[in-house]
């Protein structure tokens, strides 16, 4: 097998507590960490890249605690982050159903779902302050669903035993950012946050190996601007765009994280991505992005394709039952339709690899509600799905309720990112990275309902408190732009900002972008495996050098230029794509979202190998020959088990 | 099908502007009307000249960040954003203009695109509820009546894209201002700060450069979310009674 990669030294968390149990160790790390008096605390300065969940949170926390806070988007409002998307809600172990939850059930249910590639100390954490950020969300006013009597709804979701999930309709993403915009607008009206709109971070300002500040574009401008602080925070999202097609906003993109990577900050299981199994499939070669679809649908929808291929053409409806494959309920007989995201997206992908899925291109499955509403009628389909079925219908043209929906997967969440200790300070001093950024707490799979959790846990309560124990030292020495390390980080951008203008080639930054997602879905997607994996290593380090060659940018840096935007996240891009499938090579073992053909059971399941690959890959850069360092997960709480769903 | 469109073209703030018209060939009814603006973007680009400017970002229309006036009709046709409009709501042959919001308090920045940050200053003068982090009660400690919650939800799902503004002939905020007064208005938590809220958001909406509602209901028409007319109505009670009460 060739190997990209050279090995170095294993790394560790140096700090939660280990000398207590694993409910205490919050609290003691609290105890521990020095603090920053509240008169000093206006004496300095932390900038907060990207104003999603974790982004905002954060802004409007430290700002009330009293420091100085730059807030940095690219968005045109710091509301538009795309947290906005997420529909369906929070998870909190509130106990308020009376079900037996409780934090242990929570931190157990996500050290499980992330197939025990999380760090057990921070999954239990997070599973602690759940209670609180929903106390949090009501008070700002989230209008959260109540029940009758006036108190909080509840849900169950994602194959949990219990109802814990807290929500606002299909908008929960929507209504708790606007709570945390809400806060920061407060904030940013006091004064204290310092707010930039349509500002692009392109690179990380690193002196005497602490991160003091930014780079950032004025996307309305072109104008490069520096920005200094006593600390930075990324909170930019995640990295499902190297795909092209997904459920991410047309903007996400991996640049802020990725320049810091660069300059130092490890980055960690780049290969944990998580596909979503019901998403509206592609209708053709101009489709610009996926649009997800609740997985409640799976609760009472069929999933089929036809027996044989002669019946593709066919109209669904004229398909009699004994010439259609229901397969998950025929391979997987206790959970059917519901078995967990990754194993139903591989399966769908497995009967339109036979050649059986419908729809343009044949890249579909059958999501079928005439059971359902045979047994339940109309009224009662349109009760609970309503607006879904609407959505279907409007994006694409076809009544759900006549004729069955057809679903394909689509990348929609990443686990990984850059790699933090428990205070959430990445390998360089100064620098934190919050929310989908970091590689946090899902391990190699995220439960439904945890990705807001887990994005508001760091942005209120996490970092508020950890970030202090760092400040503490502070205020660090004045840099200004004159500093060695700040001219040529300025440098370097000007400087690729000119080359890309430069090349003046033949194909369209969307060309390139939509065939490096075509690499990366084929090789680095739902099914992965050693020689695939190095064959798209191959494929898009020639692809990254055409891209140099031939791509075509057009305008100038000093204008509002959406093409110079888009060029430079794709460069990015390409060299993430790589680290992936580096990542995915590396690790032999199936667990979670990454799943190597390799690494199966003899009845075609995941399967982990606990003995090789209990580990968190984080990767420094060094060019084409990343360096991994590896931090040992160690289970000392929960038994490692593996998981069935048959 | 065949469409022809008359897209606003202006290089930026100073620049007086004008319609230019592209036609398209062979387009798919499937596209939405974004995907039908890239692929006339990725032959622009080709032909080596300046694609068009335009905001959008998660276009399944919940970011309210994209947003033109079609044939005259903040959204287009339908009763949705136009990342979630579609090429089928036309027809072949079909001359459509597309035009960037028109208000004095939106300026244009580049061809469609428009500086909406008012919005965001209007927020800023009151639209929150105080509630610094770690200071909460328990959740479920007070009790919200359904039917208040749901209203409060109603007015809560507003997206902020403008085209409230937009579509109104004086270029007022109001439905958009008055949505974050009804939502946090209704809710238990919202009322210390009831009387202080509306007036600093009316406040900051004139100075803003909106203009005066005169109930004329193109807004609530052309709003893709379908916040309610009454929603304004509430917010000139809450503001009678706050200037009546005279200590906010």
């Amino acid at each position: 097998m060739t190997q990209f990669h050279t090995d170095g030294a294993p790394i560790e968390d140096t700090k939660a507590p280990r000398d207590v149990p694993i409910a205490e160790i919050w609290d003691k790390r609290r105890v521990e960490t020095k603090l920053v008096n509240p008169t000093n605390r206006r004496k300095l300065d932390v900038i907060i890249v990207g104003t999603g969940l974790a982004g905002s949170s954060a802004a409007a926390t430290l700002a009330e605690a009293g420091y100085n806070v730059k807030s940095f988007c690219y968005q045109d409002s710091p509301r538009r982050a795309h947290s906005i998307a997420a529909q369906g809600g929070i998870n909190a172990a509130k106990n308020y159903r009376n079900d037996s939850d409780s934090v242990y059930r929570l931190f157990y249910d996500t050290v499980k779902g992330g197939d025990y590639r999380s760090r057990e100390s921070n999954s239990y954490r997070l599973a602690q302050i759940s209670v609180e950020i929903i106390d949090q969300c009501v008070a700002q006013g989230v209008p959260f669903a109540r029940e009758y009597g006036g108190l909080l709804d509840n849900r169950s979701f994602g194959g949990v035993q219990v109802a814990r999930t807290f929500y606002a309709r299909g908008q929960t993403g929507q209504q708790l950012l606007l709570g945390a915009y809400q806060a920061l607008e407060r904030q940013i009206g006091a004064g204290t946050v310092q707010m930039h709109t349509r500002h692009e971070m392109l690179e990380l300002v690193v002196v005497e190996g602490k991160a003091r500040g930014v780079i950032v574009r004025d996307m309305v401008t072109g104008e490069i601007e520096t920005h200094f602080a006593d600390a930075v925070v990324l909170a930019s999202g995640g990295y499902g765009n190297v795909y092209y097609l997904s459920t991410n906003a047309m903007g996400c993109n991996v640049t802020a994280t990725w320049r810091a990577h660069r300059k130092g900050a490890y980055f960690a299981n780049p290969c944990y991505t998580q596909i979503h199994p019901t998403c509206i499939p592609v209708s053709g070669e101009y489709q610009s992005k996926l649009t997800l679809m609740s997985e409640s649908l799976r609760n009472d929808g069929r999933i089929w394709v036809p027996k044989d291929k002669a019946d593709l053409e066919k109209d669904p409806r004229e398909i009699p039952e004994s010439d259609r494959d229901y397969y998950l309920e025929r391979k997987y007989p206790s959970f059917g339709n519901l078995v967990p995201r990754d194993v139903a997206s591989r399966n769908a992908k497995g009967v339109c690899d036979e050649g059986r899925g419908v729809g343009p291109g044949g890249r579909g499955v059958y999501l079928d509600f005439a059971e359902a509403l045979a047994r339940l009628g109309r009224p009662a389909i349109e009760a609970k799905y309503g607006n879904l079925f609407d959505m279907y219908e409007r994006i694409t043209g076809e009544n759900p309720y006549e004729v069955p929906m057809r679903i394909y997967p689509a990348i929609h969440y990443t686990m990984g990112g850059l790699w933090v200790d428990y205070d959430l300070q990445s390998s360089i001093p100064g620098l934190f990275v919050t929310g989908e950024a970091n590689f946090s707490d899902h391990g190699a799979n995220r439960l439904g309902a945890s990705a807001l959790m887990q994005a508001l846990s760091d942005g209120y309560f996490v970092l508020p408190n950890t970030i202090n124990d760092y400040l503490a030292d502070g205020p660090f020495d004045e840099v200004d732009e004159s500093h060695p390390e700040a001219v040529e980080a300025i440098a370097a951008v000007d400087e690729r900002i000119k080359k890309l203008l430069a090349v003046n080639g033949s194909r369209t930054v969307d060309s390139f972008h939509k065939e490096l997602g075509h690499i990366v879905w084929e090789y680095c997607g739902m099914e992965r495996n050693a020689e695939g994996l190095t064959k798209a290593v191959g494929l898009i380090r020639s692809l990254k050098e055409e891209f140099w060659r031939d791509v075509k940018v057009t305008g100038v840096n000093e204008e509002f230029n959406q093409t110079l935007e888009r060029a430079g996240r794709v460069a990015d891009f390409f060299e993430l794509a790589e680290l992936m499938c580096i990542d995915a090579l590396v690790r032999g073992e199936s667990c979670g979202g990454h799943f190597r053909s390799e690494s199966q059971t003899e009845e075609g399941e995941a399967l982990r190998d606990d003995e090789e690959f209990a580990f968190v890959s984080a990767w420094e850069f060094a060019g084409d020959e990343p360096i991994l360092h590896k931090e040992a997960l160690e289970f000392e709480n929960i038994a490692l088990k593996q998981r069935s769903y048959k | 099908m065949n469409i022809t469109l008359r897209v606003w073209r202006q290089k930026g703030p100073e620049d007086e502007g004008k319609l230019v018209t592209y036609g398209l060939e062979d387009v798919s009814t499937d596209m939405s009307f974004l995907e039908l603006l890239d692929v006339l973007n990725e032959q622009l680009t080709l032909a080596g000249d300046e694609p068009i400017a335009f905001d959008n970002d998660c276009r399944e229309g919940i970011c309210g960040t994209c947003g033109v006036v079609i044939n005259g009709i903040a959204h287009g046709p339908e009763v949705t954003t136009v990342c979630q409009l579609h090429m089928r709501s036309f027809k072949d042959g079909d001359v459509i203009d597309v035009e960037p919001w028109r208000a004095g308090a939106f300026p244009v920045i580049k061809d469609l695109v428009v500086d909406r940050s008012a919005f965001d200053r209007i927020i800023q003068a009151g639209g929150y509820i105080s509630a610094p982090t770690g200071s909460a009660p328990d959740a479920n400690s007070i009790a919200v009546p359904k039917k208040d919650a749901d209203h409060a939800f109603d007015a809560a799902t507003c997206i902020g894209c403008g085209a409230c503004v937009a579509a109104c002939p004086n270029g007022s905020a109001m439905l958009f201002t008055a949505a974050k007064v009804t939502h946090l208005g209704l809710l238990p938590q919202g009322q210390p700060e009831r009387d202080s809220r509306v007036i600093g958001m009316v406040n900051q909406h004139d100075e803003e450069g909106f203009g005066g509602c005169t109930n004329i209901g193109e807004c609530t028409a052309a709003c893709p979310k379908s916040i309610p007319l009454d929603t304004i109505s509430r917010l000139n009670r809450d503001l009678l009674s706050a200037l009546a009460s005279g200590d906010a």
